[in-house]
């Protein structure tokens, strides 16, 4: 068939199933990255043959904090910057869920820092999506921690003078067991390493760069998301298992991709559950599948 | 239900406050605590996390009392009973998350072990000024409940007391305690779990497809059924303004049925939530309202008063939150004067007065750091007879 | 005769641009039609070289295309995404 359908049933599309499609249209800008990385998200679920019943993803507040609810799936949209000691709880009530954090650059890396460290730290089996559109969208342009040097912001009107945020590496060196970073425009790679981090055992972060045509990008004359798009072609190198301490973004820079980290190291759960057999021997008691009736 | 014998630590014990909340949330079936360390406080995680891998559960010590107040909140919603423990300075670092709490309606429960304010204050030393806090702390509109145990015996009985009540109304409630029943030791008798009532979590047995996370059963019930995360229900949670599919809508209509629904909750429950402990009210000139360690002074001051002649009533809040108005309007009716000893500068007093509407009602305050001395509680009842 | 085809929800399309840039063999170029909010979605200006790769529907942040083999009922694709 070579007709374009223009009155097909939106249920055909493969992402479609994932979607609470009573909620389309989403509130995401024209061009921005968000529901891409959703594409990428869904493809990596189904090429998984993910138990979509077990699945959650947790989301904070933000614009992609707003990916949880547009998930036909177990999801909890909480705090601001929270979403990780929520997934925690959350992992650890039923180990048996798998637990997707979905959340922006602001959100994981400003008010949620704390959680972000000790959750790598840990390495607490949590699969962390950053979404990192170098702005805090949501609330109107304000600068991040990943904003370059040299962006106007609303709260840099005369420009932004302070580094921005080398997320790989905080995590990296916080003890994450598996560091991505891809671009929105590097569709078929995000969704490899979303699956790659599903199958992981441990703190997984996926950084996926993403285009805010309506504030980053005007405000800092940069086009739109297309041009944004453009630029993370041409300006991306993928440098695969590059020291994270080299892959820090500048404005208008190289853009350093590729899987940086992946190793293997002994998750939350395990180290305690080795740790309270090694102490308490047969007195100890884990956790029960439901333990509230 | 009757408790899960597994956290019930039957027999006669001489445990300190903080110690029996801790065995009062095992025995009410608690399975998952985060927490942080704060200075009345921490004993009471410090022993659930001795506890609970032989009972069952899982303790985690989280970075800050943020990440706490949330991580309870996952527990939760992935199956478990849950709660956190702090003292004022923490109690503030958890105020979104106890309005987080409310707004998605997770059932959970906070403890305040109450310490001299504002700020750092006395780290060591008791108030009981974080009360108003507990009704208010968080922003926006919201109904909460809160207990107030006198004694560790009471920190076992009303710990299991304010599970029950989170799980009946899904939402967090606050167990008041203070430095000094956190920190005091006595007797406290645990019965055998055949005679501890637990509320079990009331799960929704609607299919998949069928259920809605906030909708209510249709039979008056103003509490929705839950489901946990991992059965197949596929529900959005959030703390948006929401509709009963849990999806964020934000309009007036949205918001003034959904908070209008989280407030008569527990307003329109209110009869039920009396809890107090009364005594020589109904024909009583003088009413002392007091709750927590000062209710145990307080009783020095009545007695003494009493021995003088005087007809003192007693009323000891032990749920403090809803406060009982209809409760004080009645003995409004009859007495002549309402004192309010409290370790804090006038909070619940507040509420005594604007339920008693003229009744002279006679604060005593304490700045916290101690208890009041008996003889200020009779003096105080001594002039509010003149 | 096209390995490919794409679908189109006219409604949901912003016009970003991405499916036109992205597509491998330059299948698609926005429209001079427009859907009721006022944008250009796109079109098949080269239909018989689409492979049904669907790299514009993971490109499409709105989900408002997707691509499919000739001969495989969208229906079959989905097939597999159960679990």
């Amino acid at each position: 068939m070579s007709e374009v359908d223009y009155d097909c049933a939106e249920s055909t599309n493969p992402v479609e199933p994932f979607l609470r499609s009573d909620r389309m249209p989403h509130i995401w800008c024209p061009g921005c990255g968000i529901g891409t990385t959703v594409n990428c998200f869904t493809r990596a679920l189904i090429d998984s043959k993910a138990d979509l019943d077990k699945l959650v993803v947790v989301s904070g507040i933000g614009c992609t904090g707003r990916v949880a609810g547009y998930l036909e799936m177990d999801s909890f949209h909480t705090t601001h910057g929270r979403a990780i000691p929520f997934a925690t709880g959350l992992k650890l009530a039923n180990p048996n869920l798998t637990v997707v954090v979905y959340a922006g650059d602001g959100d994981l890396s400003a008010i949620g820092g704390n959680h972000l460290i000790h959750a790598a730290r840990r390495n607490i089996d949590l699969k962390v999506i950053c979404v990192n559109n170098l702005i805090y969208g949501m609330t109107g342009g304000q600068t991040a921690p990943t904003t370059p040097a040299e962006s106007t912001t609303s709260t840099n009107p005369y420009g932004t003078f302070e580094p921005g945020f080398n997320l790989p590496h905080l995590v990296d060196a916080a003890g994450a067991v598996y560091v991505a970073r891809w671009t929105t425009f590097h569709v078929r790679q995000v969704a490899r390493s979303m699956q790659e981090a599903f199958k992981k055992k441990g703190f997984s972060f996926i950084e996926i760069i993403s285009p805010c045509p309506t504030l980053y990008q005007r405000r800092n004359k940069m086009g739109d998301g297309l041009d944004a798009m453009k630029y993370y072609k041409q300006a991306s190198k993928v440098r695969n298992g590059a020291p994270t301490g080299e892959v820090g973004l500048t404005k208008t820079g190289e853009i350093a991709v590729g899987k940086f980290v992946d190793r293997d190291r002994p998750d939350y759960r395990s180290l305690m559950v080795h740790q309270f057999h090694e102490s308490l021997g047969d007195e100890y008691v884990e956790m029960g599948e439901c333990a509230c009736s | 239900m009757k408790a899960d014998p597994a956290g019930v630590l039957t027999g006669v014990h001489f445990l300190d406050g903080d110690h029996a909340c801790c065995e009062g949330a095992l025995a009410a079936g608690a399975r998952f605590a985060a927490g942080y360390p704060i200075t009345p406080s921490t004993e009471v995680v410090e022993r659930f996390a001795a506890r609970v891998p032989k009972v069952g559960g899982t303790f985690i010590q989280m970075e800050d009392e943020l990440a706490s107040s949330i991580a309870i909140q996952g527990a939760v919603w992935g199956g478990a009973k849950a709660f956190t423990v702090t003292s004022g300075p923490g109690f503030s670092l958890m105020m979104e998350h106890i309005g987080y709490a409310i707004m998605t309606e997770t059932p959970c429960v906070f403890v305040d072990v109450q310490r001299g304010g504002p700020s750092t204050g006395l780290p060591t030393q008791p108030a009981q000024s974080d009360m108003m806090q507990a009704r208010w702390g968080s922003h926006g509109d919201y109904e909460i409940i809160a207990l107030c145990p006198n004694s560790p015996q009471e920190c076992f009985d009303l710990a299991i007391t304010a599970f029950n009540l989170s799980e009946k109304y899904r939402v967090p409630v606050m167990f008041m305690m203070d430095e000094c029943v956190g920190h005091m030791t006595e007797k406290v008798i645990i019965p055998s779990a055949d005679d501890i009532e637990v509320e079990p979590r009331h799960k929704t047995h609607k299919a998949p497809g069928t259920y809605k996370p906030y909708e209510c059963n249709g039979d008056g019930s103003l509490v929705p059924e839950m489901a946990h995360a991992g059965e197949g229900y596929k529900f959005h949670v959030t703390g948006l303004t929401h509709d009963e599919r849990g999806y964020p809508s934000m309009t007036v209509a949205t918001q003034q049925k959904l908070v209008g629904r989280l407030q008569d909750k527990i307003r329109k429950a209110a009869d039920d939530l009396v809890l107090v402990e009364e005594d020589s009210t109904a024909d009583a000139d003088v009413v002392v309202v007091s709750y927590g360690i000062t209710s145990r002074v307080a009783q020095r001051g009545i007695d003494a008063a009493r021995a003088k002649g005087l007809k003192v009533g007693k009323l000891r809040l032990k749920i403090v939150w809803p406060f009982p108005d209809q409760l004080i309007k009645r003995l409004a009716k009859r007495a002549k004067a309402f004192v309010v000893p409290e370790l804090n500068l006038g909070q619940i007093s507040r509420e005594v007065e604007r339920a008693a509407a003229g009744v002279k009602t006679v604060c005593v305050p304490h700045a916290g750091g101690g208890v009041h001395r008996p003889e200020d509680i009779l003096k105080a009842i001594q002039e509010a007879l003149r | 005769m096209a390995k490919g085809t794409v679908k189109i929800v006219v409604e949901r399309c912003k016009a970003c641009g991405f499916c036109v840039e992205f597509c491998p063999t330059k299948v698609l170029a926005l429209s001079p039609a427009f859907n009721s909010k006022g944008y250009h979605p796109p079109h098949m200006v080269n239909p018989e070289k689409c492979s049904g790769c669907d790299l514009c529907g993971m490109y499409c942040p709105d989900f408002a295309i997707f691509g499919y083999k000739a001969g495989e009922k969208p229906e079959q694709k989905e097939a597999g995404h159960e679990s």
